[in-house]
């Protein structure tokens, strides 16, 4: 069983001595699959499972079909895999290719059943023709249901990739927003060179690359030779020196996945994916914001593959990734190893490997009379080269095994034995954040490539991502862009002893696997699309390249079709026999590379999700045992349950306590806004429907607010301090809007009022006192205000102090139809205030009470709670609340739209009472009222339930509606119909207790 | 994210600064409670939400506080010109002078969003926008 | 105005207890201050500045000190004014008759002190601005934002920020302040 752990590690088979530059370092232990093996220090999963001569690693997307190595970097398609560090930490998808080793690293393969080598999802591979391109909206349309119900959900078990982890992600990841002047993305020798020339003007230089190290290309490019040193220890000892700029960033493991609008780049980091231990308190990952004032893109080249007959077989892989494993890493990826290319650039890895004592079974060529340098050099290492022809399958069921050979113009096959086949097509310039950035590519006939070609940005593309293709262009491109962006260097460019070149190629599929053929060859691994698909889409209709892609899925991977776009756009050039450029390029999308969900979450998780906000008294009511309820993002207690008390017996001692003793409230939430001014009067006349000018100070008023449509925005006691001073109060979720609308009108539309708007929520804690003991509650707390019904009566306010000098504002006003007063006390005297009160409350037998019993008794009053007795659609007219305009205003926010012709008209829903027949029932809020419980569905409705409670002071339930010409109806029977039941209620006024009002005075 | 340059702070500042505020220079009238119920239609309801040039409110509520008028291309989201509240609404062929070659409000129509020649190969002043 | 009198009621504020150091990052409560938030039109700035004994800084970011007291920029005609001394800028400004607007938010706002090496990368991880000496040099203040909240940030030296928010925030600008300073 594949799952079983071997206690003895495999050795390490293909590893060379002394090539590659991991040398002597520390040796790890890892698993794939439950087998362990061992690499070194330095490896990549990827190269340290060839090291083990593991091949297969996958299974395909669709077909289920083995799958290997196709790359040594970020482009991979194939060799994704799933990385377990603990039960919570199991990440899927990861890039074998990317996945830096580290001792006890566990990885896993996946889309496999039961195990990597005997898969049963392979026998979609036998009945491929069923899934060709197009098939999820062709073949499971019948019967009709069946696509919820069966296909969908085995299509996705059966075509997947890893599994998301179930468990929440226990690591932390951090966000940074970053400025620079330049930053440059990509640290090859183009990069380098960029950020050479820029480093030394003091200016903010970021450099960042995907790869663990710096050095880009030259990492596989052992041809290179700069400043007198191989090009790798160049860019390494540049690095070093890079390091030593106080201005300069150097970020690596970070990948640009994002280009956004005016020069913002998106930069993910991974912090502690290469730890075998990180440590907790280290972020994961981190998230760069970069604005950059100017970008220089080195993003480089991809390595494209050659489109034939079972080129997805493992051990089938790019060139330069061979390259990468033998001249980095030390591995060699075979023993007899096979080549197919269509330009010079394969040559050199079979130089290498020859040169390594690896032996080369012959290259394919599909150039007549290919000639350079490479080719003579290959040759006269004895390398077979078999030009003008062109390799049109291979063998092998987990591993290659042979590729067959045979001439462009067809004739007898050779089999060849191998077992790895390198190939390449040529490259593909990274254009993918340039073309992120709005810019437009060209496309450059005599190369066969898209290439920048209009900016949109501040930004330059430089190297080969820019069309250079060999290591002094580059490096020129670099420096020079570099220079620019700093205006001028004193730094010296680095001089180039000796370099590569790469160019030409070839697009689409490779002869013999042409229009006749039907054979699998493999445009997009990841998304197992072939040329045959590609072909059909055009043949189904698809004339554009964004509809080939959407019906063929080319290009949508994960990978972003890194590798497959270009083969798929010429294949379907080629069909349409129309110019690439005049099908097109589909756009590019962030991200590059996938961005893991905690990268973009970063610091808001946790308590750091949302602001949690708390009241002054907060503490204090956690230990009197408060149940909190969320007002906004608002803590507010709810009830305070004594011991044995369920929340019903709480609220209902609570509500009865205030109307027999008092009760204390912390409303400290409401929004409060202080409007100061010589026109703060005519200012409140402007945005509230009441009259102001004539309030004197020291009173107060319940103000009305209306948005211009003439429905209620919000309400609230407003109390006039002084002739050019009003302390205005909100509702606690309206409080930041109805600013922002204060704001709006007095900025915009009456500019010239000489009034200014503070908040003041938070300067005060407000504690409300409520219930007839209130006054004496407070008559001994406060030091210097008379609150006698004669110097204080209902509906005023005053300043002092309170408690021994704390300054207050002291409200005489009601929410619950008791004497009431609402002491307002600076923020951080809050607590001690509350507690002062409520010791001497207590000897009255004063209670807590929270936002329930708040409710209850505000209904029992018929006071409205906006938000929640309204709804946006709401006149005061419609709540019963008319007499708070002022009849003689002739303006106000909302008086114009009072007049529209359905506010006007009759059979509006009017707030009313709603009394149940049994008093015993509670209504449902949102519960619909009809008249006619028997009408046939659909039943016409005519209102809803907006509140409704038990009330313990009126024995009885309580609700308010809205309902259809509700004023008229007093006294009417309707009906709540409910799933199992019909309750019959009277419409009665929204008043229920001391109708008179007389409590209010004491 | 785009950077806004508020004209009360004089320097461009983060978007998540900012809050948008609908269209502008939807005047008020001094006279409301006697508009019609075509005027006041027209004033409340009706926006023109156009492609290409619009004018809008914005308010740099996590900055300054102040609100100021914009104008923007609501296609390539790309602000074109600040001015405070009040100052007079500049003439669209006035904003549009200014604006770069290629701007987005022409339509560009998908088959020409690719350019002939690399920028490589030409003799131009590319990459510095 | 209330004559100040000797509170005996206990404050309370709203990073009692908090403090941290990490990574060299040190997250401090600010002392208790006095807060104004002012309102006045250009032509008023000068009785102001005289009655509050420091010239209200007129450039946009910029923050003016003396003393104790600090007033800081926030919109062209908006200042906060904090002084976290003996001084009442309150009662300061109480006799002034020009047309202005002086509101006390002494309790709105708590204050948290960011200072260390890497105080600014700490603030970045929330704040979008660019904090740079040069964009943001010492004296600098905005109203801005940190993480999901408004904050108004002052940068009293190189290495050290005033973190201002309301107080029901300072919670959330606290723990987002040491996530921060844990990931820097």
């Amino acid at each position: 069983m594949a799952t079983t752990t071997t206690k003895k590690a495999v050795t390490a088979t293909h590893r060379i001595p002394n090539k590659g530059r991991l040398g002597t370092a520390a040796t790890l232990a890892f698993t794939f699959d439950g087998q362990t093996y061992a690499g070194v220090q330095g490896d990549t999963l990827a190269s340290a499972l060839l090291a083990n001569g593991v091949h297969l690693v996958g299974r395909s997307f669709k077909y289920h079909r083995p799958r290997g190595f196709l790359s040594a970097g970020p482009e991979e398609p194939n060799a994704l895999v799933g990385i377990h560090r603990d039960a919570a930490r199991k990440t899927p998808n990861v890039r074998a290719t990317v996945q830096e080793l580290y001792d006890g690293l566990t990885a896993v393969s996946q889309n496999r059943w039961p195990s990597l080598a005997y898969d049963v999802g392979a026998v979609n591979n036998i009945g491929s023709p069923m899934f060709s391109a197009g098939f999820y909206y062709k073949t499971f349309m019948w019967p009709k249901g069946a696509w919820a119900k069966v296909y969908e959900p085995r299509i996705r078990e059966a075509a997947g990739l890893g599994v998301a982890p179930d468990l929440a992600d226990p690591d932390t990841y951090a966000q940074r927003f970053a400025h620079c002047d330049v930053l440059i993305v990509g640290a090859g020798p183009s990069g380098l060179a960029a950020a050479i020339a820029a480093a030394d003007s003091g200016q903010r230089v970021i450099l960042c690359d995907e790869q663990p190290d710096i050095g880009g290309a030259l990492r596989y490019e052992t041809g290179a030779s700069i400043e007198g040193q191989d090009g790798w220890t160049w860019a390494q000892a540049a690095g070093a020196s890079l390091l030593s700029h106080d201005n300069v960033r150097v970020l690596t493991r970070t990948t640009a996945f994002g280009y956004y609008a005016q020069n913002m780049v998106g930069l993910v980091e991974r912090v502690t994916e290469h730890l075998a231990h990180p440590d907790l308190t280290t972020p994961r990952e981190r998230l760069w914001q970069v604005r950059a004032k100017k970008v220089i893109l080195a993003t480089g080249a991809i390595e494209r593959h050659m489109v034939f007959a079972d080129n997805d077989r493992p051990g089938i892989m790019l060139a330069s990734a061979a390259r990468s494993y033998l001249n980095h890493y030390g591995v060699a990826v075979g023993r007899n190893v096979g080549v197919f290319t269509a330009n010079d650039s394969a040559y050199p890895a079979a130089i290498d490997l020859k040169r390594a004592g690896v032996n080369i079974a012959a290259i394919v060529d599909i150039r007549d009379n290919p000639s350079s340098a490479l080719v003579e050099e290959a040759r006269a290492l004895g390398i077979e080269i078999n030009q003008g022809r062109t390799v049109v399958g291979t063998d092998g069921r987990l591993r290659v095994s042979s590729m067959t050979v045979q001439a462009k113009s067809g004739g007898p096959e050779r089999k060849v034995a191998i077992d790895a086949l390198l190939m390449s097509s040529g490259w593909t310039p990274s254009v993918h954040l340039f073309s992120q950035s709005r810019g437009k590519v060209a496309f450059d006939e005599p190369t066969q490539r898209f290439l920048p070609g209009t900016y949109a940005q501040d930004c330059i593309s430089v190297g080969a991502c820019n069309g250079a293709d060999s290591l002094q262009a580059t490096v020129d491109e670099g420096f020079a862009a570099g220079e620019k962006a700093v205006r001028s260097t004193s730094a010296s460019k680095p001089k180039v002893d000796k370099g590569e070149t790469w160019g030409g190629g070839m697009l689409g599929a490779a002869p013999g696997s042409g229009p006749d053929q039907i054979v699998k060859a493999f445009v997009d691994f990841q998304n197992d699309v072939t040329a045959k698909d590609i072909r059909q889409a055009v043949r189904e209709g698809m004339r554009s390249i964004e509809h080939v892609k959407r019906f063929t899925t080319n290009g949508m991977a994960t990978d972003q079709g890194k590798t497959s776009n270009l083969h798929g756009l010429a294949i379907a050039a080629e069909v349409l026999d129309k110019p690439i450029p005049a099908v097109g390029l589909t756009t590019f999308r962030a991200p590059y590379t996938p961005v893991t969900f905690g990268a973009i979450v970063n610091h808001a998780k946790g308590d750091l999700f949302d602001p949690t906000r708390r009241t002054p008294m907060h503490g204090w009511e956690e230990q009197q045992g408060a149940v909190f309820e969320d007002v906004g993002q608002w803590k507010r207690a709810w009830c305070y349950p004594r011991k044995g008390e369920d929340m019903h017996a709480a609220v209902n001692r609570e509500c009865k306590t205030v109307r027999t003793s008092a009760g204390l409230f912390d409303a400290s939430t409401l929004g409060k806004i202080e409007v100061v001014g010589p026109d703060a009067a005519k200012f409140m006349e402007l945005l509230y429907t009441n009259p102001w000018a004539k309030l004197e100070d020291g009173r107060c008023r319940y103000g009305i607010m209306l948005r211009e449509d003439g429905f209620i925005y919000d309400d609230g006691v407003v109390g006039r301090l002084s002739a050019d001073r009003f302390h205005v109060t909100t509702t606690t979720g309206g409080a930041p809007r109805v600013m922002h609308h204060m704001e709006d009108y007095l900025q915009t539309e009456f500019p010239d009022l000489d009034v200014w708007l503070t908040s003041i929520t938070e300067q005060w804690a407000v504690i409300a006192v409520q219930g007839p003991k209130s006054r004496d509650i407070l008559r001994s707390l406060v030091d210097n205000i008379d609150i006698s019904d004669a110097a204080m009566p209902h509906m005023s306010v005053r300043e002092g102090t309170i408690c021994g000098g704390v300054p207050t504002r002291l409200f005489r006003m009601s929410f619950t139809g008791e004497r009431g007063f609402e002491v307002n006390v600076p923020a951080d005297y809050g607590r001690a205030v509350w507690e002062a009160i409520w010791e001497e409350g207590k000897k009255y037998d004063a209670c807590a009470y929270g936002t329930e019993a708040m409710h209850v008794l505000r209904a029992e009053k018929g006071y409205i709670i906006v938000g929640q007795d309204t709804d946006g659609t709401v006149t005061p007219g419609d709540a019963g609340l008319d007499w708070a305009i002022g009849k003689k205003k002739t303006d106000f926010v909302g008086i114009r739209g009072l007049t529209r012709p359905d506010l006007v008209a009759p059979g509006r829903r009017q707030l009313v009472g709603l009394k149940t027949k049994d008093p015993k029932t509670v209504l449902e809020e949102g519960a619909q009222v009809v008249v006619d419980p028997k009408q046939p569905v659909p039943t016409k409705m005519i209102g809803f339930v907006t509140s409704s409670y038990w009330s313990e002071n009126c024995n009885s339930s309580i609700a308010m509606g809205l309902v259809e010409g509700g004023f008229s109806r007093i006294g009417e029977t309707l009906y709540v119909p409910m799933p199992d039941s019909v309750i019959e209620v009277e419409v009665c006024k929204p008043l229920f207790f001391d109708e008179k009002g007389e409590r209010l005075h004491g | 994210m785009l950077l806004i340059h508020c004209p009360y702070c004089q320097e461009e500042r983060p978007e998540i600064e900012f809050r948008n505020g609908g269209e502008a220079h939807i005047a008020r009238s001094t006279n409301i409670a006697g508009e019609s119920d075509e005027a006041f239609e027209s004033f409340f309801f009706i926006r023109t939400n156009p492609k290409g040039l619009v004018y809008e409110r914005w308010r740099h509520i996590h900055g300054c506080g102040r609100f100021f008028n914009a104008v923007r291309d609501s296609v390539t989201d790309k602000f074109l010109r600040v001015y405070k509240a009040g100052e007079p609404q500049p003439e669209p062929a006035e904003v549009m002078k200014t604006l770069p070659e290629h701007s987005a409000w022409e339509n560009i129509p998908p088959a020409d969003q690719n350019v002939a020649t690399p920028a490589r190969d030409r003799v131009s002043t590319d990459g510095e926008a | 105005m209330v004559e100040a009198v000797a509170i005996t009621a206990k404050r309370r504020g709203a990073l009692d207890h908090r403090s941290e150091a990490i990574n060299g990052v040190s997250l401090q409560p600010a002392k208790p201050a006095r807060r104004v938030s002012l309102r006045v039109r250009s032509d008023g700035l000068a009785p102001l500045s005289l009655a509050l004994g420091l010239d209200l800084p007129s450039k946009p970011k910029t923050s003016v000190t003396a003393n104790s007291r600090s007033a800081l920029w926030l919109g062209p005609d908006e200042w906060l004014v904090i002084d976290d001394g003996e001084g009442d800028p309150i009662a300061d400004l109480a006799g002034v008759s020009v047309l202005h607007s002086a509101v006390d938010v002494s309790h709105r706002n708590a204050a948290i002190i960011v200072s260390g090496e890497k105080a600014a990368d700490v603030i970045n991880a929330g704040c979008p601005q660019d904090l740079g000496l040069q964009a943001f040099p010492v004296g600098a203040c905005s109203r801005t934002v940190l993480g999901k909240i408004e904050i108004v940030l002052l940068r009293t030296a190189p290495d050290t920020f005033r973190v201002e928010c309301w107080r029901s925030f300072a919670d959330y600008a606290f723990s987002y302040l040491s996530d921060a300073a844990r990931g820097v």
